[in-house]
């Protein structure tokens, strides 16, 4: 089923073209990486997906169905969004704000319902032992952890993550995207925005390359990143080493 | 129910019985000497006795309004304070209160209070609700920084009308009693002043308490907070209800107690780290700490006697002021440590 269709869609904002003509489909069980420089237009069209943002032109299908006629709460129990994080979290136990997640559903604090969705987002972000932790006292690995384990306490078929790596060590980084695998596994349909070209590679099934508010070039990794995509929209040269412990260089062009 | 639920439903039962004795012990005190037990005897039997009168018609009122203001300023700067994500947010912040004492004032320059008792709190009201209107029009669909923008300008704005009414009140007993209700009191308040007040604070919490989710939410910032299904700006949005709602509630107060300050900001700072830092709990323990609070407030101006009743708004001031010292002080000491 086709969780998320975008199409045509375009945004001027102070009379700038931020986003034109951008396409995406997304299926349940597939992770979509939007990639591509900064100020490409990334963040922008994940607001757009979520809702956030209206488009100026083009229309989202959210379940198939108009996303523009869908009420907030309707829209809110099918797509969950994790957006940049730069805030220090208030010092509310971890458990208590993982809860907030389930407040489309009009449940926050004492159900059954909320108690097992918040047991299960814990459990798979693996934040068990600490739920009772301040959330201003985890780290930034923790952090992210605990903003995915939100989203998930909604039980969405869909997952929308600007830069959920972003501030993350390699280890954290690399764990945060065997994550959204694993849901992606469970039919879960996942957008992220990734700088990490590598972890794009090895872990999305589709990448969608953004560059001045249009969609450069799309479709699986293999195919999308190449040294003449990395050229033209990243402006960087790829030098090949052998045997390096990196077998490859970025120079700019 | 877990242990935080357990211990926010323990706070909140503590809090009512406190105010329940402070309400018992604030009927049984003041300057005449009155048995309660006789009082209430009378009261009961339908008996005009002077115990009766003065329980039923003076204090029982004061008590009233000293429960509906404390715990309006104190909801209200809870709510606020949530939605501000500023813990120095209080009532003051949106210019309504501004408002209702310009309309006060404005009653004593004019001497129309000379007409009527419910002149001076309806002058009130109708210039809290004036601010009130004025102060959504102004943000319409705008964020919550035009929000605190418009209640700053707001603010000033009043603030420099009631200082001008002040200076051109032209006798110097009239400029003697608005000083007076500037203060903040709840002597010689009857039933009148409390169903004046009263529609406007039920109205008001009521749409704060409904705002209740909606703070929880915004502890995740607006964006992911929109995305969980709140509508924040326009007419139907939650910004609309909180400016609603609080303005409602604290112009009604202003209007009956003239400015009481500290409330609004000092019981929430106190209440919170008893909540779990989670807004939506902190609502109702701090209404109830704020009836807590002013109720303590009135008796002790009416117990303390230092040449005259002290002023209840004086005494939150006096009460108020250290514990920010105190705050900072400690603030300080975590800092270095």
């Amino acid at each position: 089923m086709t969780l998320l269709w975008a199409q045509g869609l375009s945004l001027q904002l102070a009379g700038r073209n931020v986003i034109s003509d951008a396409d995406l489909k997304l299926e349940g069980g597939q992770v979509i990486g939007l990639i591509g420089p900064n100020g490409a237009g990334k963040s922008t069209l994940a607001r757009m997906l979520a809702g956030l943002q209206k488009p100026d032109k083009g229309h989202i299908a959210l379940m198939e169905r108009d996303m523009a006629l869908l009420a907030p709460s309707v829209r809110a129990r099918q797509l969950a969004f994790i957006p940049q994080e730069s805030r220090i979290p208030p010092p509310m136990a971890v458990r208590s704000l993982v809860a907030l997640g389930r407040l489309p559903y009009g449940e926050v604090n004492e159900t059954a319902e909320t108690h097992s969705m918040v047991d299960y987002a814990l459990n798979v972000t693996e934040l068990q032992d600490l739920s009772n932790r301040p959330a201003n006292h985890l780290s930034g690995g923790e952090r992210a952890r605990m903003n995915l384990a939100r989203a998930l306490a909604t039980d969405t078929s869909i997952v929308l993550a600007d830069e959920p790596i972003a501030a993350l060590d390699p280890a954290h980084a690399l764990s945060m995207m065997r994550l959204f695998r694993k849901l992606a596994e469970q039919g879960k349909g996942i957008v992220i925005i990734l700088h990490d070209l590598m972890l794009a590679a090895r872990f999305c099934d589709y990448l969608i390359v953004m560059q001045e508010g249009s969609v450069a070039c799309q479709g699986v990794p293999d195919d999308v990143l190449s040294d003449d995509m990395m050229h033209k929209v990243y402006g960087v040269t790829v030098r090949r080493i052998e045997n390096a412990v990196v077998p490859w260089d970025l120079c700019n062009s | 129910m877990s242990r935080l639920g357990r211990e926010l439903t323990l706070l909140n039962a503590v809090l009512f019985g406190i105010i329940l004795v402070l309400c018992i012990a604030s009927l049984m005190s003041g300057e005449a000497h009155v048995v309660f037990l006789h009082a209430l005897e009378d009261m009961l039997a339908g008996k005009h006795s002077a115990g009766a009168i003065i329980v039923m018609q003076l204090r029982l009122p004061r008590m009233l309004l000293a429960v509906m203001v404390g715990g309006t300023l104190g909801l209200s700067g809870a709510v606020l304070q949530g939605y501000l994500r500023n813990s120095l947010a209080d009532p003051g912040i949106l210019g309504v209160s501004g408002g209702a004492t310009l309309g006060a004032v404005s009653v004593f320059y004019t001497g129309l209070m000379q007409l009527s008792i419910l002149i001076l709190p309806l002058g009130g009201l109708i210039g809290a609700l004036c601010a009130a209107l004025l102060l959504i029009g102004l943000v319409g669909q705008g964020s919550v920084l035009v929000l605190l923008l418009a209640g700053a300008a707001l603010s000033s704005f009043t603030a420099a009308l009631t200082a001008l009414v002040l200076n051109l009140v032209p006798s110097p007993y009239a400029s003697f009693e608005i000083m007076h209700w500037l203060m903040g009191s709840f002597t010689d308040r009857t039933f009148t002043h409390v169903w004046i007040c009263l529609p406007g604070v039920i109205l008001g919490t009521v749409l704060m308490f409904l705002s209740a989710r909606y703070l929880d939410a915004l502890v995740l910032g607006e964006d992911v907070a929109e995305t969980l299904g709140f509508r924040l700006h326009g007419l139907k949005g939650v910004q609309t209800r909180i400016v609603l709602g609080t303005s409602l509630a604290v112009g009604s107060c202003v209007a009956v107690s003239g400015v009481i300050g500290f409330v609004g900001l000092v019981v929430p700072h106190l209440l919170r780290p008893l909540t779990g830092y989670q807004p939506s709990r902190l609502l109702l323990p701090s209404f109830l700490g704020g009836a807590v609070l002013l109720l303590l407030a009135d008796m002790t101006v009416r117990l303390v006697s230092i040449g005259g009743e002290l002023q209840v708004g004086v005494l939150t001031a006096l009460v108020g002021a250290p514990f920010f010292f105190a705050r900072v002080i400690l603030l300080k000491r975590k800092a270095l440590s």
